[in-house]
């Protein structure tokens, strides 16, 4: 087992979580409360990474980063690193592909808060802020824990924007989806076995976690 | 003093009101799908955004403008000073009858809110249910407590649509009652939306009849609803002597 690379990849989970976390809900309520119809081209592009190919993504970003652009020679000369093939990248790129996972179950938890509520806090003089605080992340508590949830495995087991945008060192970019595909090419199966392993249980311990939150104690949902 | 000049559509209906409500307590009194609840969103703030905002809106409350087209003018809803209570409680939830009550209450410091808080659910006889949450309410204990927390900011303008549905009519009738006291005492306008004559006459306050989104008569309930009046007091009779 590649302990350091499954280090690295609870790590980056963790810090896109986090971020993920505190992007999404502001996000999510905006696009819920608002009525701009800019927000529906918000609303798009927050879901592109969805249906975009990861190397796709992974490429864009690696142009976008590197020296070839003035974003990325600005990026450079203010960190004294390339963003490109290091952890901070990896970290971008995972914040931008996994933002559907985060956004999307917080409109839709946002989306069920009865308008009755958000109009009573409105009315009791609520900024938008305290209406989000105090109304709608208490009632879409469950769709806070799946944003984070899925954020959290979506990262984890992330290979292509990896790949094209950290490559492959170890203890800075090596995650271990990479390790698994390493492993494979070598041809050595059992040790694949071992990773996937683990990440098929990290993925299934959390998601029924996810649905047995999810149900009523002692019961049916019916 | 209410001034309002109201043009709205919602769909086929249209709502067109141009009115001043003098008095402290006005009744609008009208059939289901008359505008009631319309009017007071509108008074409220809570439907000025597109696609529901009205074509021309100009509110203003003793003077002060809340809403005005023509000059772009949209007052938030918390802006406004105006509390609102509807058929349907909209109590929070995951919040403790107390801290529904508080909520409107973030500029006093904790003392201030915790005797405002209790002040106001005596004031609605409410106040053995401060520590329960809302699921463990009946829908008149509800009601009672949405009271409650729409009163306790001490609003300049307060709105009811049918606050009290789910009480009996003797509870009903204290409490109206025991609001309009409270209003006055605290100079309070109160607008009090409702299908049902019983409510618009028991205030003897002045009544707004509305019909079909448009203002038929305004004036003492005495005279907009004498032919209700008539019909209640037929009823009565027939229902005594049989």
């Amino acid at each position: 087992m590649d302990w350091q690379a499954l280090a690295l990849t609870l790590k980056l989970a963790t810090v896109t979580t986090a971020i993920l976390l505190a992007v999404s809900v502001p996000l999510a309520a905006v696009l819920v409360l608002g009525r701009s119809r800019w927000l529906a081209v918000v609303e798009a592009l927050a879901a592109l990474p969805l249906v975009l190919p990861p190397t796709v993504l992974g490429f864009f970003l690696l142009v976008l980063l590197g020296p070839r652009t003035s974003f990325g020679r600005g990026i450079t000369g203010l960190l004294g690193h390339p963003l490109a093939f290091s952890f901070s990248g990896l970290v971008v790129g995972s914040v931008i592909y996994s933002l559907p996972f985060a956004v999307q179950p917080l409109v839709a938890g946002f989306a069920s808060v009865e308008p009755a509520l958000v109009d009573a806090a409105r009315l009791l003089g609520a900024s938008p802020a305290r209406l989000v605080r105090s109304v709608l992340v208490p009632l879409a508590r469950r769709s806070l824990i799946a944003a984070a949830v899925l954020s959290f495995l979506h990262t984890m087991g992330e290979f292509g924007v990896v790949l094209m945008l950290g490559g492959d060192i170890p203890g800075a970019t090596r995650t271990l989806s990479i390790v698994l595909y390493n492993q494979v090419e070598d041809f050595d199966y059992a040790a694949a076995n071992r990773t996937a392993v683990v990440l098929l249980a990290l993925s299934a311990f959390a998601l029924a976690a996810i649905y047995l939150g999810g149900r009523p104690r002692g019961g049916s949902r019916a | 003093m209410l001034e309002l000049s109201l043009d709205a559509r919602r769909g086929s209906f249209h709502l067109q009101v141009d009115c001043r409500f003098a008095s402290d307590w006005t009744v609008i009194f009208g059939p289901s799908g008359a505008g009631k609840s319309t009017l007071l969103r509108l008074l409220a703030g809570l439907d000025l955004s597109a696609p529901r905002r009205p074509q021309h809106a100009r509110i203003a409350l003793d003077g002060r403008l809340f809403t005005d087209t023509s000059s772009g003018l949209w007052l938030k809803p918390g802006h406004r000073q105006t509390s609102m209570v509807a058929q349907q409680s909209a109590l929070f939830p995951h919040l403790s009858v107390a801290a529904n009550v508080a909520y409107g209450l973030h500029d006093l410091d904790r003392s201030s809110r915790n005797s405002r808080v209790e002040e106001m659910l005596e004031l609605v006889d409410a106040a053995s249910l401060i520590d329960r949450r809302p699921r463990h309410l009946s829908g008149g204990e509800a009601q009672r407590v949405a009271l409650a927390r729409a009163l306790a900011p001490k609003p300049r303008l307060l709105l009811l649509d049918e606050p009290l549905s789910a009480l009996d009519g003797a509870a009903s009738d204290a409490l109206l009652v025991r609001l309009q006291e409270w209003a006055s005492e605290h100079g309070v306008q109160t607008v009090l939306a409702t299908h049902d004559a019983a409510d618009a006459l028991a205030t003897g306050a002045e009544v707004a009849l509305l019909h079909e989104g448009r203002l038929a008569a305004l004036g003492p309930a005495a005279e907009v609803l004498a032919n209700e009046r008539s019909r209640l007091i037929h009823r009565l009779s027939t229902n005594l002597s049989s």
